[in-house]
Order: structure tokens, then C-alpha cells, then sequence
């Protein structure tokens, strides 16, 4: 194996206003041998993106090249023109962002795209183009590539174009491919799909892979070796398996146990404290502010990357102590509910987008468009916490603006406690709106950019209870306080704070109005996993506390399973199963249930997921029938297009809606 | 990547002011162009006092005479001394555009607040109706109007409040669209806030900033469409001393007594310079201009 990119003693970094320069970058050394795949992991801001993109000589805007060497293949990057640049960037060395929708032209055939990745890195002459675009597309396992040729990006979902993306990068036989987060974003079994595609892929055509990744799961299915960087700089390195699972770095370690597992019920350990900022590391280890086991030299020498015993290389003084510090890896129980009274209840709702056409309109009909929501009935008791799971556009969220007002449904009817409650925002009694409060899934947008801590707060208070003076500011500093904040945070504006104290003001609003239902829309999404455990770790002790009632939305079961005493999965809208948490997560359950648990990537390199059914994406649900029936793998033949499945209970409380037979559905 | 400012700043609205004028001075393009806006802002206020001569004395011994140690810019064709009528000839179009330019945004920003809100059928007829105003050539819808009602400030003030507040109602009705999608937006209704509230709390504080940069720039197209009709003999009436009816006035001397035309257009060409570089920087500073962001 010879090295093919080499990375040596790179730091890269940027002016500040103040004009220090600030490194992003801290002497890095990396090599990547052809063939090899390599995993980068670390939280937001640690440089692992910055580290990718300077192996193909490319610096965001204002970063400049400090010190160090990048060779790819032999020849020095950083040396090298930009016309040479251009003709090793995309062919020899091909780059597949996060978002391909994005980096795909709109108004561009996928077949002309494909065909100016060919022209410009291929020696193929033109008139093969044709045929080899439809060869790379097949490649990737584009179902009917003759079609796709002809097709343009918005036509295909988000996993068909990162497919396309992938093709584009293979049309200049790359002998390295940089992925830069290429799944993040994707539903899981998507997820699954393409990262089972980039292994075989690679195996097949000996390609090196750069994976830059915050999912470590991700890294664990396609890496052979990890490089765990903070702060600019790598602390860890080794092989996959000793990486995840026996970490002898304390930050690892941390990330490791901050990721809530499938198969464990305990909330993940938090780790606390956020990394520095580019350049304001001191003199000694830069994780020692958030580091267990701490000590005096910790502060004061930087520690350098050395061999540790069991392989690979560690940037700590006590890798030998991290090793044994291991125990700790599972924090609190969630508080579980056990009670009886219905707090909200949700019968026969369906919400649909569709209005009637002018046509349709005139002849006073309908639409005959099947609804985005339908015929959901659930009902979730007092300080319960329900889990709504399934993929984009199973309606969940919708399920969620429909119950706070923001949508109205199009029929069924909201209970909250004993008062049914009218569609609409407008129509609703202030007492009734205080009872239900929304948290966001980006607390960028949910916050506005203008207002300070104390007026978002103060919003609710003045609103709900009309609170004015010291005592406003006084119960804002003590709701800043719940959400462990402290009052200094006040008069602070949302981009003077971190992601995660964002989210944390986001839910201090929420629990401002003293509600006792809070609709939670993906909460931890946009937030590293370390700032989620505390996230989640959180709502937890406010559900011990206030005996609040949660609706819960996520797309990652593990995070569900965490906080969730019992579970609805959807499908397109409509409920295929609900049921205890335990009993959805294990024995009998709906096809589609399993499909979801299967391509759940745990970080683990030796979990395997099952790839049941395909990651295609439907945009409508099917007229009649079961939601499900043309993806489902277990298919059992007409009658899933034509009955509506019926609803089945194995145990009490848990029931799923299909129309094999609960035996059979046990039966694997 | 957050940026996070080391001092938990007092973050009243004053303080964001200063902050960004701070900013805006901080730049190479804020300090040039707020030191000119500046500049004539205090030319036009003291000039009546000190400019060295009548504007409307004409010696018919001093016609076309070169820039000398008396006339530091020459005299006309009157006779009149250039740098008097310079000083005092950008008074009128500061007066009237800045009269005009808070009414032009005023308006055009509460109408494109409004229909970006209410969306439906009445924005989309409504906003067609916008589009064929500014698809005919501004100069001569102001010139039906002028030509009609007369060319006193009275007149041109009015005039050109409405026809730059045009343009200013599709500004607005786009930042409101963008600002409308966010949950921010979502939360405050969700919570039970009035529909006033939503709009003055949540919206108008996000929308202001593009306004502020708009207002900016419509000032500085403002002036050149006062000077323009000044030029054409339809702005402020002779022998007031004006920067574009100065122009038209040299212009026939200009291969043989350049200097008449050369202190208006630098005059004129400065303040439309600076005031653009003060709104460059502006936009910046409030984060706006998306391509210039911050490394990092």
C-alpha cells in the first residue's frame, strides 16, 4: 500500500478583528493510503471539514495556509496552479458534499451534469459519454437510470440526488473520494442504503475515502480507521474498533457516551462545557476544561500525539487512566410515567395540504388528493411522553402544528385535559394556548435575532400572566435558572450564544408559560450529540419536576427510545403501530417498524444494519390499501393495495396495524 | 463556529446602534463614505455663511474667467462666482430628497410589509400593478406629474416620494416573506400574540435593517433624479444655484471653460459616491450582504 494522500504538519488559520491570527488548524500530520478509508469525527467546529478540503488545497474564504504540506498521489497541492488544481479536483480526487441537492445545478438534465463531469476528467471520447453516464448511474444503483438521465435534480429525493452526486464523483475514476457529512440529513434507511453503496463501491475499485462525519455510527460502518479531532487538532487515532471500543482518549470517550444507544434505556452521560474557540486553546491540553481526570500538568503542557499500546496514536498524559476510567459509560434512568388520566387526545385527525382546484372548486367538490395526515386517534396521558417516529413526510411534525393550532385540521377533533379544543390559534382561549407549548427543531429560527434572553422570555410572562417589573425579570432569571443558565444570559442576543444555550432558551420559553403539554419537533436535530445528551438530560429533569406531558418527534429512534414511554410509528401520515416503548422497540411489530430499527447505524464497528426495504421516497400516500404497500418487504399480495389493514394487539396497550397475522409477524 | 462575544454586552437598542456605526466607521467604505455624506451635510448647513460672494451677482467683466487666486473655481457665463454656486447648489437637493427619501421608504415599506403578510390573491394583482409602474421609464412619469402640477418643492417632494416608494414596496414585501417563514414567526402565533404584536415585536425589527440599507440607496438615486430634472429645467428654477441645472448651464462651454461643469459633477458625484459607500458598509455591518460574511 503506498500513501496517496499525506498530509504534514498542516496548520491552517485566519486574521481575527483584533488581528491575532487564529488557528483552526494545529499541525496536523495525515496520511491515507490508497484503498484505505478513513474516518473523521469531532464536534462542530474541531476542523474536521477544514482538514478534508485542505487535502484537495482548498481553504474557505479567509483561511489562509500557515505551515505544512498537503501531497495527494505525489504532488504537492499547495504548490500547484490552478489549472492543475482544477484538473486534479474532480477527477483523481473528487469531493461529495452534505448537501448535493444544493451542489447539483437546477436547471441542468442529471444526464448533462454527468456529462460535463465526463468531459471535463475522463478520456473517454464524447460519444461514449452517453452510454457511460447511464453505466455510472446504474453504479450506483439508481433504479431505471435511462430515466434519471432525463430528469432534473429537484425531481429526485434527497438520497437519489446524493446518489447522482456520487456518480459525478466517480465519473473521473477518483483514486480518493472526501466525503463531507454525505448522509447527514438523510431519513436512516436512505442513510443505510448509501453508506452500504460507498463501502462497496470502495472495496470494488480500491478507492481511499476521507469520511468526515459527527455520526459515528456512520463512521463505524465505513471506516477502517478513526481520527477523532478538538480544537484543530487530532487527540485520537487507531483502528475502528479500538477507536469505538476501547477509546483511550477522555474526549472519545465523552463522545461515546453521549450518544444515546438503541439498546440501552439510560439517557447518555452529557459531556459538559463546549470546546475553545479557533485560537483561545492555552498553553495545555486543549480538552482539559472539560476533562474528568484532570490534572495539574494537564494545564500547563500540551500533550503530544504518541503511540499508545494497543495501537494507534493518543494526545494524552493519561490514556493509561482514561482506559480504566472506562465504567462509567450509562448515566441516569429516565423518569418513567405510571398514571392513568388522558392529558391530550387526538381523535381521528387528518390534516391535508391539498386545496381544491378552480375547477373542482366551482363544482363544489373536494379534492379527491388522499389527506397528508389521516384517521390518527391517540391519546396520551398526564406526564406521559409520547415518541413520534418515522421518516420525512410521514407527517409528524404536521401531526404537531395541527394539535398547537397552527394548522387546522381538515377533521377529527383535539382534547387537552376535558376541553376540546377549537383548530385554530385564533380561536383558542389564552388558558388553552398557555396549556400547550411548541419548542422548535432550530433554535437559530426559532429565536428571533433581535430580541435579548429576557425579552424572549419576558414574552410569554407578560402574555400568560401579565407580569410587569422586578417580578418579570426576577421569574426570568429563574426560569433561565431551570434550564441551567445562568442570569448574566439575560441580556444576552441568540448569536452571542452557543447552539446548544440557544435551544436551552428555546425550552426555557416554552416552560416560561407553565405548560402541561410541550410539543418538542426534533429538538436535538441541529445539535452536536454531546449538546443533545445535555438537551435531553434536561427535558428529563423538567419532566420529574413539572409532571409534564411530552409529544416527542423524532426521526433517530435511539433518541426517542431515551425519553419515550411509548411510541407511534408513522407511515405517510397514517399510524402503522403504537404501543409501549419496549414493545415497539422489541418483539412483534409492523414491517415498516422493523425497516426503521434495521437501518439504524449503531457505533459499533461490528453492528450490522439490515437493508430491508428500498430508501424510496414516496410524495403521496397510496388512495387505498395500506400505507405502506409498496415498500413494505413482507408484502402479502393484493389485499395490502385494496383493504385497509386492520388493527391488531398483541399485549395490551400495544397494537399494529397490518394485515399479516401477529404468529407470522413474530415469526422472524 | 458561533461567534461569542467575550463581554455579555448591555444590549439595549441604543447599544446595537452604536455598535454599528462602529462597524460602519470600521470599514475602509464606511469611513470614506459617511466622511463625505458628512462633509456636505455641514457644507450645505453653514454655506449661506460662508460663501465668499453673491451667488446671483454677475459681472459681465468676470464671463468664463479661469480658476484664480479670487474665483478659486472660475466664473460662469454670467460672470458669477462657481465655488459660491457649488457651496451653496446642493442645499435644494439635500432638502428635498431628504424629505422625500424617510416618506418614500415609509410608505413603500408599510404597503410591502402589509401585502407580504396578507399574500393571497390581492398581493399577487396588486404587485402586478407594481410591476408595470416600474417598467415605464421613471423620468417620464415624473415629468407628467411636474409638467402638470408645477416644479415647486411642494411638488417635488410629493412626486418623488411616491415613485421611489415603488420600488420600495417590493423590498419590503420580499424581506417580509423571508422573515414571515421563520419559527420565530410560528412561536409568537402559536403563543396567542395579537397580530399587531407579531408584526411591530417579531417582524418590523428584522425588516428594519433592510429598509435602513434601501432608504440608503433610493436617497442616492433620488438626488441624481433631482439633478436630472434640474438639468432638464423641470427642478428648482433659476437663478438659484442648483448642481444639475449648473450643468446644463456650462455644459455648452465646457471644451473652453471646463470649470464650470467640473465643480457640480464633483460635487454631485461625491455625495451619490459616499452615500453609496455608506450604505455598502451599512448593509454589511448588519450582516445583509451574505457574500462578505465573516472567515469562519
Amino acid at each position: 500500500m503506498s500513501t496517496l494522500i499525506d498530509i504534514r504538519d498542516i496548520s491552517v488559520g485566519f486574521v481575527g478583528r483584533d488581528g491575532r491570527t487564529r488557528e483552526v488548524l494545529r499541525n496536523i500530520d495525515l496520511a491515507v493510503d490508497s484503498g484505505e478509508c478513513v474516518g473523521l469525527v469531532g464536534e462542530s467546529g474541531s476542523g474536521k471539514s477544514t482538514l478534508a478540503l485542505a487535502a484537495m488545497g482548498y481553504l474557505k474564504r479567509g483561511l489562509r495556509l500557515l505551515n505544512g504540506s498537503a501531497t495527494f498521489n505525489g504532488t504537492d497541492i499547495f504548490a500547484q496552479s490552478r489549472q492543475e488544481l482544477e484538473r486534479i479536483r474532480g477527477g483523481q480526487l473528487a469531493l461529495i458534499p452534505q448537501n448535493s441537492g444544493q451542489s447539483l445545478t437546477p436547471t441542468m438534465r442529471i444526464g448533462a451534469q454527468l456529462h460535463e463531469a465526463l468531459r471535463l476528467h475522463s478520456a473517454l471520447p464524447a460519444d461514449h459519454h452517453a452510454t457511460k453516464a447511464i453505466e455510472l448511474l446504474g453504479h450506483v444503483r439508481l433504479p431505471d437510470p435511462k430515466a434519471i438521465v432525463t430528469r432534473f435534480p429537484h425531481e429526485l429525493s434527497g438520497g437519489q440526488q446524493q446518489r447522482v452526486a456520487i456518480a459525478m464523483a466517480l465519473a473521473g475514476e477518483p483514486k480518493a473520494l472526501l466525503l463531507d457529512e454525505p448522509t447527514t440529513g438523510l431519513d436512516v434507511t436512505t442513510q443505510a442504503h448509501i453508506l452500504e453503496l460507498l463501502r462497496d463501491i470502495a472495496a470494488e475499485r480500491g478507492m481511499a475515502m476521507v469520511y468526515v462525519s459527527h455520526d459515528l455510527g456512520a463512521i463505524a460502518r465505513v471506516c477502517t480507521r478513526v481520527v477523532v479531532m478538538y480544537a484543530g487538532e487530532i487527540v485520537l487515532e487507531g483502528s475502528t474498533r479500538h477507536v469505538l471500543k476501547s477509546p483511550t482518549h477522555p474526549y472519545a470517550q465523552g463522545l461515546l457516551a453521549s450518544i444515546p444507544k438503541l439498546d440501552c434505556a439510560a439517557l447518555p452521560i452529557a459531556l459538559d462545557g463546549r470546546p475553545p474557540a479557533p485560537g483561545d486553546a492555552g498553553a495545555g491540553c486543549a480538552f482539559a476544561d472539560r476533562c474528568a481526570i484532570v490534572q495539574d500538568r494537564c494545564r500547563s503542557v500540551r500533550p503530544q500525539l504518541a503511540p499508545s499500546e494497543i495501537g494507534g496514536t493518543v494526545r494524552c498524559f493519561l490514556a493509561e487512566e482514561a482506559k480504566r476510567q472506562k465504567g462509567r459509560t450509562t448515566g441516569a434512568a429516565p423518569v418513567r410515567y405510571s398514571g392513568d388520566d388522558t392529558m391530550l387526545d387526538l381523535d381521528g385527525l387528518s390534516i391535508s395540504y391539498a386545496k381544491p382546484r378552480l375547477l373542482e372548486q366551482m363544482l363544489g367538490r373536494g379534492t379527491n388528493v388522499p389527506p397528508t395526515v389521516d384517521d390518527i386517534s391517540i391519546s396520551v396521558g398526564k406526564g406521559e411522553t409520547l415518541g413520534l417516529v418515522g421518516e420525512s413526510g410521514s407527517g409528524k411534525s404536521t401531526i404537531l402544528k395541527a394539535i398547537a393550532g397552527l394548522l387546522p385540521p381538515a377533521g377529527g377533533a383535539v382534547t387537552a385535559g376535558d376541553q376540546p379544543l377549537p383548530h385554530t390559534v385564533e380561536q383558542r382561549h389564552p388558558s388553552q394556548l398557555r396549556q400547550i407549548q411548541l419548542i422548535f427543531q432550530n433554535p437559530d429560527d426559532s429565536l428571533n435575532p433581535r430580541h435579548t434572553v429576557s425579552d424572549i422570555l419576558e414574552q410569554p410572562l407578560k402574555l400568560y400572566f401579565g407580569l410587569s417589573g422586578n417580578k418579570l425579570r426576577a421569574r426570568s432569571a429563574e426560569i433561565l435558572e431551570r434550564v441551567r443558565l445562568g442570569a448574566h444570559y439575560l441580556d444576552r442576543l441568540p448569536n452571542q450564544l452557543s447552539g446548544g444555550e440557544k435551544q436551552r432558551v428555546a425550552i426555557a420559553r416554552a416552560f416560561a408559560a407553565g405548560p402541561e403539554i410541550v410539543l418538542c419537533d426534533e429538538v436535538t436535530s441541529a445539535l452536536d450529540v454531546s449538546v443533545q445528551a445535555a438537551i435531553l438530560d434536561l427535558l428529563n429533569d423538567l419532566k420529574k419536576t413539572q409532571g409534564t406531558t411530552y409529544i416527542f418527534v423524532s426521526h433517530d429512534l435511539a433518541v426517542v427510545r431515551v425519553l419515550s414511554d411509548r411510541v407511534a410509528v408513522l407511515y405517510q401520515g397514517r399510524l402503522c403501530e403504537i404501543g409501549q416503548t419496549h414493545q415497539v422497540f422489541g418483539g412483534e411489530s409492523h414491517p415498516y417498524t422493523k425497516v426503521l430499527l434495521g437501518a439504524v447505524l449503531e457505533p459499533d464497528p461490528d453492528a450490522e444494519p439490515t437493508l430491508a426495504a428500498d430508501d424510496v421516497v414516496e410524495r403521496a400516500p397510496p388512495e387505498r390499501g395500506c400505507p405502506f404497500q409498496r415498500r413494505c418487504p413482507r408484502r402479502l399480495g393484493a389485499i395490502c393495495d385494496t383493504d385497509a389493514p386492520p388493527w391488531q394487539s398483541p399485549a395490551t396497550g400495544h397494537a399494529i396495524r397490518c394485515h399479516i397475522s401477529l404468529e407470522d409477524l413474530n415469526a422472524d | 463556529m458561533t461567534k461569542i462575544a467575550t463581554t455579555p454586552a448591555e444590549n439595549t437598542r441604543l447599544q446595537r446602534s452604536l455598535g454599528v456605526l462602529r462597524d460602519v466607521m470600521a470599514r475602509p467604505s464606511g469611513t470614506i463614505g459617511l466622511t463625505l455624506v458628512a462633509c456636505h451635510l455641514i457644507l450645505a448647513i453653514i454655506s449661506p455663511w460662508i460663501v465668499p460672494y453673491d451667488y446671483k451677482a454677475m459681472d459681465s467683466l468676470l464671463m468664463l474667467k479661469g480658476p484664480s487666486g479670487a474665483h478659486w473655481l472660475g466664473t460662469d457665463h454670467l460672470g458669477r462666482d462657481v465655488l459660491t454656486r457649488v457651496l451653496l447648489g446642493g442645499r435644494e437637493a439635500l432638502l428635498v430628497t431628504g424629505i422625500a427619501t424617510p416618506i418614500a421608504v415609509i410608505w413603500g415599506g408599510l404597503l410591502g410589509i402589509f401585502f407580504g403578510l396578507v399574500g393571497g390573491r390581492l398581493d399577487e394583482v396588486f404587485m402586478r400593478v407594481v410591476d408595470a409602474f416600474l417598467s415605464l421609464p421613471w423620468i417620464l412619469k415624473m415629468l407628467v406629474l411636474i409638467v402638470t402640477f408645477g416644479t415647486g418643492i411642494e411638488v417635488l417632494i410629493p412626486t418623488l416620494a411616491f415613485f421611489y416608494g415603488i420600488p420600495v414596496i417590493r423590498i419590503a414585501r420580499a424581506a417580509t416573506h423571508d422573515v414571515v417563514a421563520r419559527d420565530f414567526i410560528s412561536a409568537a402565533r402559536a403563543r396567542g400574540h395579537g397580530r399587531i404584536t407579531v408584526i411591530s415585536r417579531e417582524l418590523l425589527p428584522n425588516v428594519l435593517d433592510t429598509l435602513m440599507v434601501e432608504g440608503a440607496m433610493r436617497w442616492s438615486w433620488m438626488l441624481l433624479a433631482f439633478s436630472s430634472l434640474s438639468f432638464l429645467g423641470f427642478g428648482v428654477s433659476p437663478p438659484k444655484p442648483d448642481w444639475g441645472l449648473m450643468i446644463a448651464d456650462a455644459r455648452g462651454f465646457m471644451s473652453f471653460a471646463p470649470w464650470g461643469v467640473l465643480g457640480p459633477v464633483i460635487a454631485l458625484s461625491s455625495l451619490i459616491i459616499g452615500i453609496n459607500l455608506t450604505a455598502d458598509a451599512l448593509a454589511k455591518a448588519l450582516g445583509i450582504d451574505r457574500a462578505q460574511k465573516a472567515p469562519v
